[in-house]
């Protein structure tokens, strides 16, 4: 549906240069929904302008339904933009307009009759639930509802991609839901393919299929949700996982790990999906020799599937907490040792110095 | 009625201050009209084609600069001026240099680059969300010229062209110079040149009047055009 390849872009001013994009190659199947996480600066926001040409690259191709973006101008230009809807972070609304004219707009522009027009503009404000404001100004609506707004104008010329840019950035997270669960339905009921960039991991985990993390112009890493929220592989992707899906052990655990004398492990467990069929805590608590402390847990859904995540102190012999993690392993659980870094309390996968083992 | 008019105020009749304010009012009228018309043209022409404008490219780089330059140096021409230096401009254009309606070529001239720069200031005020809005939408220049950028502006083009119409009033006190009339041109040559110091103290009342017409009308009508923003 979009094939970006290769893709290059560097702003020069006078004196510097901004390298916004580096090589980057994503490739949105129709029918799902993409995500672009990164922190402000990455190259998101020149990236998904690629896609309907408010920028250009400077090397590489962008591809949308076949067809290739280079040549395209004037008249053949507007017909594909018009195939292409946008949402924004700030709605970029007429505000001293009503609900209805805004939606109207994109049809006013294509020469639709009053008719058509009414028609398409009534469809679109029940199925973002914005009946009721239709003789409403936009100065009048909360942000929740101007994005409603927003998303029926990208949707009245009834477009094959939905391009969003930080949609939920300027919402609050009760709003933020209510409008992920519309574009949701708009890719569910509408079969509308979704292009979406946000620093909010939150967005990626409640809604998308697939995601691209983006850091200084280039994508680091890229899969399904499950696996990437699953097992991360860059600093940057573990750090945004890390805002959704809590691994940390609460502050208060600190003092009583280090007050056990005896010899102890920290593991942290992941069970994604239905990849793991057996009660595995409840078996290794069974284990003669073993104690087990759950420090930390975390149950999340992404993609209609769970994610869990426990950090458990393993307390006994050396043997006996390598039997149990040769068990774990078997189980198709993924597991991954964790140390205690004491000066800055803080977890790490690394041995800090010293190691911590009781 | 005839009595009255030729009756006297101040030692001139009731029918030439008349005829004065009557003046006065078309010289603004019509200079406003078709200066907001030439104004408007460059004013879009600044904004569209300005960096990170609308239409890019070498020719519009060009067309930016020349407008640029153009609307600078007529700005720098005092209006007085100007009024003498394009006469030859003026004869040909109404075959004619005496007269107001011979002042409204310098009056044009002079008024529509600051229209410009005003005009200017307003379509800036429409954020560059909206304009992106408009080109992912599809929409071409004239597009979003038409129902982005001018109903996106029009509350604040409207003050500015307010404030034009005052500078406009002023410039037209020296329309007297080529025979313009008007009541500027009454406060010079009645009130100060004869030292009819009641007459000059009428006409600045009647000018002041005008100028808070003009703000009144046109503060009503810009909030009537912003009332939902």
């Amino acid at each position: 549906m979009i094939r970006i390849e290769h893709a290059t872009k560097t702003f020069r001013g006078k004196k510097t240069e901004v390298h916004a994009l580096r090589d980057v190659s994503i490739h949105v199947r129709k029918g799902e929904i993409y995500g672009i996480v990164g922190f402000s600066g990455a190259g998101k926001s020149t990236l998904i302008r690629l896609v309907n040409r408010l920028e250009t690259p400077d090397e590489g191709t962008v591809e949308v339904s076949g067809q290739r973006l280079d040549s395209l101008k004037g008249k053949t230009l507007s017909a594909l933009r018009r195939k292409i809807g946008m949402v924004f972070q700030q709605f970029n609304l007429l505000e001293g307009k009503t609900v209805y004219h805004n939606v109207a707009i994109p049809l006013i522009l294509e020469h639709r009759s009053p008719a058509e027009i009414e028609k398409r503009v009534t469809e679109v404000l029940e199925f973002v639930e914005l009946s009721d404001k239709r003789n409403a100004y936009v100065s009048q609506l909360s942000g929740g509802q101007k994005q409603r707004v927003g998303i029926a104008r990208a949707l009245a010329t009834s477009p094959e991609i939905l391009l969003c840019d930080e949609a939920t950035s300027a919402l609050d997270p009760q709003t933020t839901e209510s409008i992920l669960k519309l574009l949701k339905r708009v890719n569910q009921e509408m079969g509308i393919t979704i292009l979406l960039i946000t620093h909010q991991m939150q967005v990626i985990q409640m809604i998308c299929d697939r995601v691209a993390v983006m850091e200084q112009g280039r994508v680091v890493e890229e899969g399904t949700v499950l696996e990437v929220f699953g097992q991360p592989k860059e600093d940057v992707t573990k750090r945004f996982v890390r805002t959704v899906i809590n691994d940390q052990v609460p502050e208060t655990f600190y003092d009583t790990i280090r007050a056990e004398n005896r010899h102890y492990r920290l593991e942290q467990l992941k069970f994604i999906g239905d990849s793991v069929n057996e009660p595995v805590i409840a078996n290794l608590c069974r284990r003669a020799g073993l104690e087990v402390n759950i420090i930390g847990a975390n149950i999340s859904q992404m993609q209609g599937s769970m994610m869990s995540v426990f950090i458990l102190q393993l307390i006994g012999d050396t043997d006996t907490i390598g039997e149990a993690e040769r068990y774990i392993d078997a189980s198709g659980a993924l597991r991954q040792r964790l140390f205690i870094d004491w000066d800055s309390r803080t977890i790490t996968e690394i041995p800090a110095g010293k190691g911590n083992e009781g | 009625m005839n009595d009255f008019l030729n009756s006297k105020i101040f030692g001139i009749k009731w029918s030439r201050l008349l005829t004065s304010c009557q003046q006065s009012l078309y010289m603004v009228g019509w200079g406003l009209l078709i200066g907001t018309f030439f104004g408007l043209i460059l004013a879009l022409v600044l904004v569209l084609t300005r960096k990170d404008g609308v239409v890019q490219g070498k020719a519009a780089r060009i067309l930016y600069a020349v407008v640029n330059v153009y609307v600078n140096v007529i700005r720098s021409v005092p209006f007085v001026i100007l009024l003498v230096t394009i006469m030859p401009l003026t004869r040909l254009i109404m075959g004619t240099t005496i007269g107001s309606t011979a002042a409204l070529v310098p009056l044009v001239l002079y008024i529509s680059p600051y229209l410009a720069r005003l005009l200017e200031n307003s379509l800036l005020e429409c954020s560059p969300g909206i304009i992106e809005a408009a080109q992912a939408m599809g929409a071409n220049t004239r597009q979003i010229i038409r129902y982005f950028l001018m109903p996106e502006t029009l509350g604040s083009m409207v003050l500015a062209l307010t404030t034009g119409a005052i500078g406009l009033l002023g410039a037209s006190a020296m329309a007297g110079y080529v025979g313009g009339g008007g009541v500027g041109d009454l406060t010079l040559t009645y009130g100060y040149e004869k030292m009819n110091t009641p007459l000059m103290i009428l006409t600045v009342v009647i000018l002041v009047i005008f100028v808070q017409l003009i703000q009144f009308l046109g503060g009503a009508l810009s909030r009537k055009l912003r009332a939902h923003r």
